[in-house]
């Protein structure tokens, strides 16, 4: 009776055994996948590996100079070797993860027919009108023209001549080793009309470490698409004066030539305001030897708060403001000089600060007031304010004045106030800098996603990465190759994918949905069918570890 | 009567022809004004009007492009110094000299009824039309309690209701002028005492009635220069008999009607008050897309009777795109009620799409009803460059009639709200239920069961033996 019964519970209990197991198994294979694909973010495929390789991409700058040979300008032997290419590559020393390279591919060839003529010339300006003719040159390229040693074309203590298109001259030498004095003369041009560090360091001055001379790097204004510039009249006074300035015919005159110079580099929107009951932050001091009164050095960066809550243009554009004020001081406290550091007054009457614009303080002319009764009209001399505001435009777009060889003539700026070389040599800051932007923007985002395990990343955020790393790539090849107008566009274009997919907002969807709250919801369904699983697995995994001790024992 | 009525902030962008025309105005002219009207209950209403003109290069077109007129409403904002700030920025004296000094926003959000407006529109820059000037016009209008802030006494002054006083003109305006309605008080000096003694005068037909303004001008040096500052005091001699205020000609009132989440009905109720004249308005409704219009059951009865409107314009709403727009002429017979009706049913909404409290309900942006009210006191045409501001915002070229424009108040209504926490409750209990039933059959699955040997006697046997064994027999 015993024997068939306990056949009959060994026969069940293995049957439950398996009954366990195989829940287990269905656990396991089925269910943890399906809970697994149900509840998944999605997150698109990021090329995370390139993204980080874009870190320790080497830019290599090409800067393609032509140097052209007139005749007598090196011995005779050496001119038959023409035409070669030198190529002089050096590397920028930046404390920067990025390697720069600035390379000068120097192409050397013989003058043309109308070269040579325009070069025996008499005079600079008749030369470069003539030479200017027949050939567009691209952005970035620079041509040097080697004139003869005795050549009446530049004054006799001058070598070089930099003119303000992509063009310059240089005198030639009858030498033994006249290819590597002219070479080394050439460079020193080339370096002048280009790239140096001092630029790359100010376009990179947001990535570089601190330093104690990066403030004053730090002053131009951040790369980006558009700019909008703010003319302000502020009369706090308008009892005592009438003021009008012609606003409209002096930016038609002085900013609209020089901004569509700049066009290049962004679109720029001009607009002015005339604002009354406008009073800077800060009493001025009344000095009484002069009888007129002061603002210090020191007391300048008070200035700007109080009358920046009513100018009021950043909220109603995406770009970059500047503010150029043109301060009118109440007759209580005319006039009004601004000091420098050793107290003496500054000649200009203005100062800037660095990303956000500039101020002048326009006196009234004193005469004025004996005449007539208040208020006075007081006219604004626009020329006077232009030069200064125009000035200070150059400046905070990281125009600096151009720092030149020895012995070297500038012919100056064209009549627009900037030379096509100093565009190109802020075309390419401006491309270093929106790649750095674009990097730092694109790995950070990178580190972001792969920290936040919550983030959900949709199609379109990944195809803006894709496209952002493709655009860092082709603009670093086409700097590579020389095309600076191309490059600029690409590094534009990574600039704003990378920053489109850095504010997506839908990377925010699910990035508060925290653990607890998972587990609350999970546990009800979880617990009560893990437990008795693993329960019956341990039982299950005891009792054949002792089956297995039992036979070793009666051995 | 504490009516606190929303803020309606709109800019209207009219393109039409302004004003008779004039001499060519100064390029950034302003002029401003401040209208006081005391009222018999001693409530006090101020309403500041400041105007900005400027030349502009914008040519005149013929016609109006209708694709590119826009409508947007707010319904409902909760109005702080916030509004009030930017505006005054708007202001070429911002709030430093002029009347904008009065504008303190302690006082002016301590009142019964505040309402804000910007108006910006393109106005004939000269006779002919030719060129165009851009008009830009705020207007501020509170209404103060006078007679519970100041205890009981009617009277009122400048400092009292702004804590402040004029000083001096704004010097960029070309008319600076504070205006007091003293209608049907300045025959008689027994019942109100004007302080200081105004200058002038003026007499004119506003709103279809005959009003009496004493008027101080600012830029008139005498006005200030007497005692350094203007405080425009107004004392009640003997207070007046308590006397029902004058019904408009043309009111309205809104609201929506019905029970149950499902459907309701919109009404809007259309008073003409005028003794025998019947007069067109034009309605303009819009309501949102999550309730939806049913425009079969549009419905105009007046004086019993259907009404039928001889023009009604209807563009049907797009869920989460575009409101129903409902335009309407409407003829409303003299001295009667007009009751317009449509039902709606309500939408359900998706559930991110709910406000944080929604159980507080949905708003309905108010109606507009724009009018040309018949007068029952013939004007005299005017110059309206030359007319107070306050009479020459929507000017009109018939001297027997005046243009109205009212808003209704807006409507709160309730959608259908489902319990947010839902979702997690349903989880919750479905894994349990699946929990359960998957505990059991788990049991019947993985157990091995034993037949027992049915045990004979139950407990009456166990009970016996307990006794036996305390007796010391052997057990059963």
């Amino acid at each position: 009776m015993a024997a068939p019964g306990a056949a009959a519970t060994d026969l069940e209990v293995v049957r439950g055994k398996r009954a366990a197991l195989f829940f287990a198994a269905v656990a396991i294979v089925l269910g943890l996948p399906l809970w697994w694909k149900t509840t998944e973010t999605y997150r698109a495929p990021l090329p995370y590996s390139e993204i980080s390789g874009l870190n320790a991409l080497q830019l290599r700058l090409m800067v393609p100079v032509t140097v052209v040979f007139t005749r007598e300008s090196v011995p005779l032997d050496d001119q038959e070797k023409l035409p070669f290419t030198v190529v002089h590559e050096r590397e920028i020393p930046l404390k920067y993860k990025m390697k720069i390279k600035c390379r000068f591919q120097k192409a050397y060839r013989r003058a043309l027919d109308h070269e040579e003529e325009a070069l025996s010339l008499g005079s600079m300006q008749e030369a470069e009108a003539m030479l200017a003719e027949p050939q567009e040159q691209s952005e970035g390229s620079l041509t040097v023209y080697v004139i003869p040693e005795h050549s009446s074309l530049l004054p006799q203590d001058m070598t070089s001549y930099i003119g303000p298109e992509r063009m310059a001259v240089v005198r030639g030498i009858m030498h033994r080793e006249a290819f590597s004095i002219v070479g080394r003369r050439v460079i020193q041009v080339a370096q002048a009309m280009s790239l140096t560090e001092d630029v790359l360091a100010a376009a990179l001055a947001d990535h570089l470490p601190e330093d104690k001379w990066s403030s004053d790097k730090r002053r131009p204004l951040k790369s980006s698409l558009g700019y909008e510039i703010t003319f302000s009249l502020l009369n706090p006074d308008p009892k005592s004066h009438d003021v009008h300035w012609d606003i409209e015919g002096a930016v038609r005159r002085y900013v609209q030539p020089f901004l569509s110079a700049l066009s290049a580099a962004g679109n720029f929107s001009v607009d002015s305001q005339i604002l009354y009951y406008a009073v800077l932050g800060v009493n001025p001091r009344f000095d009484p030897a002069s009888s007129s009164y002061y603002l210090a050095m020191h007391s300048l960066p008070h200035v700007i708060n109080p009358v920046e809550s009513r100018l009021g243009s950043s909220a109603a554009s995406l770009y970059p403001v500047l503010n150029f004020l043109l301060y009118v001081p109440e007759l209580a406290h005319s006039p009004l000089y601004i000091q420098d550091k050793d107290g003496a007054p500054v000649a200009t009457n203005a100062f800037h600060s660095p990303r956000w614009g500039g101020i002048m303080v326009y006196n009234v002319d004193p005469k004025a007031y004996n005449a007539s009764k208040l208020p006075v009209r007081v006219e604004v001399d626009m020329v006077r304010v232009m030069e200064v505001f125009l000035a200070q435009l150059r400046l905070l777009f990281g125009i600096a004045q151009p720092q030149l060889p020895l012995k070297c003539l500038f012919s100056g700026p064209k009549p627009e106030g900037l030379t096509t070389w100093e565009l190109d040599r802020l075309l390419w800051a401006r491309s270093v800098e929106n790649l750095a932007t674009a990097t730092t923007t694109l790995t950070s985002l990178a580190q972001l996603l792969g920290k936040i395990s919550n983030i959900v990343i949709k199609d379109d955020v990944a195809s803006e990465v894709y496209r952002a790393v493709a655009a860092v790539q082709k603009a670093a090849e086409e700097l590579a190759s020389g095309h600076l107008a191309s490059a600029f566009a690409a590094s534009q274009e990574a600039v704003t994918s990378s920053e489109r997919a850095f504010f997506d907002p839908s990377l925010l969807h699910l990035l508060y949905f925290p653990d607890d709250q998972k587990f609350a919801i999970y546990i009800p369904l979880f617990l009560p069918m893990a437990v008795p699983i693993l329960l019956s697995l341990v039982k299950i995994f005891l009792e054949t570890r002792k089956s297995w001790k039992k036979p070793e024992k009666i051995d | 009567m504490a009516v606190a009525l929303p803020l309606v902030l709109l800019v209207l962008l009219l393109s039409g022809r302004v004003g008779g025309g004039h001499a060519e105005p100064p390029r950034d002219s302003l002029r401003e004004e401040l209208v006081i009207t005391p009222l018999p209950s001693g409530d006090v209403a101020a309403t500041f009007q400041f105007r900005t003109r400027w030349d502009s290069e914008l040519q005149r077109e013929e016609g109006t492009d209708h694709d590119f007129l826009r409508y947007a409403v707010l319904p409902r904002e909760v109005v702080c110094t916030e509004n009030l700030t930017p505006w005054k920025k708007l202001l070429p004296c911002s709030s430093k000299a002029g009347l904008s000094m009065l504008l303190k926003a302690d006082r002016l959000f301590h009142t019964s009824y505040h309402s804000q407006a910007v108006h910006i529109r393109p106005v004939c820059g000269n006779a002919r039309c030719t060129s165009i000037s851009w008009e830009l016009r705020q207007t501020l209008s509170v209404v103060f309690d006078a007679f519970v802030t100041g205890q009981g006494k009617k009277d009122w002054s400048l400092f009292r209701m702004f804590s402040r006083t004029l000083t001096e003109p704004c010097p960029l305006a070309s008319e600076s002028r504070v205006y007091v309605d003293i209608t049907g008080y300045n025959q008689d000096n027994e019942t109100l005492e004007v302080n200081p003694r105004p200058t002038t005068t003026y007499q004119d037909v506003i709103l279809g009635a005959r009003k009496t303004y004493a008027v101080y001008d600012l830029l008139d040096t005498a006005v200030i220069n007497n005692s350094r500052n203007l405080n425009v005091q107004l004392k009640w001699k003997s207070p007046p008999e308590n006397e029902a205020p004058p019904v408009p000609f043309l009111y309205a009132q809104r609201y929506v009607s019905g029970y149950g989440l499902q459907s309701g009905e919109l009404n809007t109720l259309l008073y003409n008050t005028h003794p025998y004249r019947a007069f067109p308005v034009l309605l303009l409704d819009t309501v949102p897309w999550y309730l939806r219009l049913y425009v079969h059951t549009l419905t105009i009865t007046s004086k019993g009777k259907d009404n039928k409107p001889s023009y009604v314009h209807y563009q049907p709403a797009q869920d989460r795109l575009q409101p129903h727009l409902l335009e309407m002429l409407i003829q409303l017979p003299a001295n009667s009620a007009t009751k317009v009706s449509i039902q709606f049913e309500r939408a359900l909404l998706k559930w991110t799409e709910y406000t944080p409290d929604p159980n507080h309900g949905f708003y309905v942006s108010p109606s507009v009803i724009s009018a040309l009210v018949p007068s029952t006191v013939a004007a005299k045409p005017v110059d309206w460059e030359e007319s107070p501001l306050f009479k020459s915002l929507y000017p009109v070229s018939d001297s027997s009639s005046y243009f109205v424009r009212l808003y209704t108040e807006p409507l709160l209504v309730s959608l259908p709200t489902p319990d947010f926490s839902m979702p997690y409750n349903a989880i919750c209990l479905t894994c349990t239920v699946v929990a359960v039933c998957y505990g059991s059959f788990y049991n019947l699955l993985t157990r091995t069961f034993h037949i027992e040997e049915p045990s004979t006697g139950g407990l009456a046997k166990r009970l016996a033996n307990l006794i036996r064994r305390a007796r010391g027999v052997p057990p059963l």
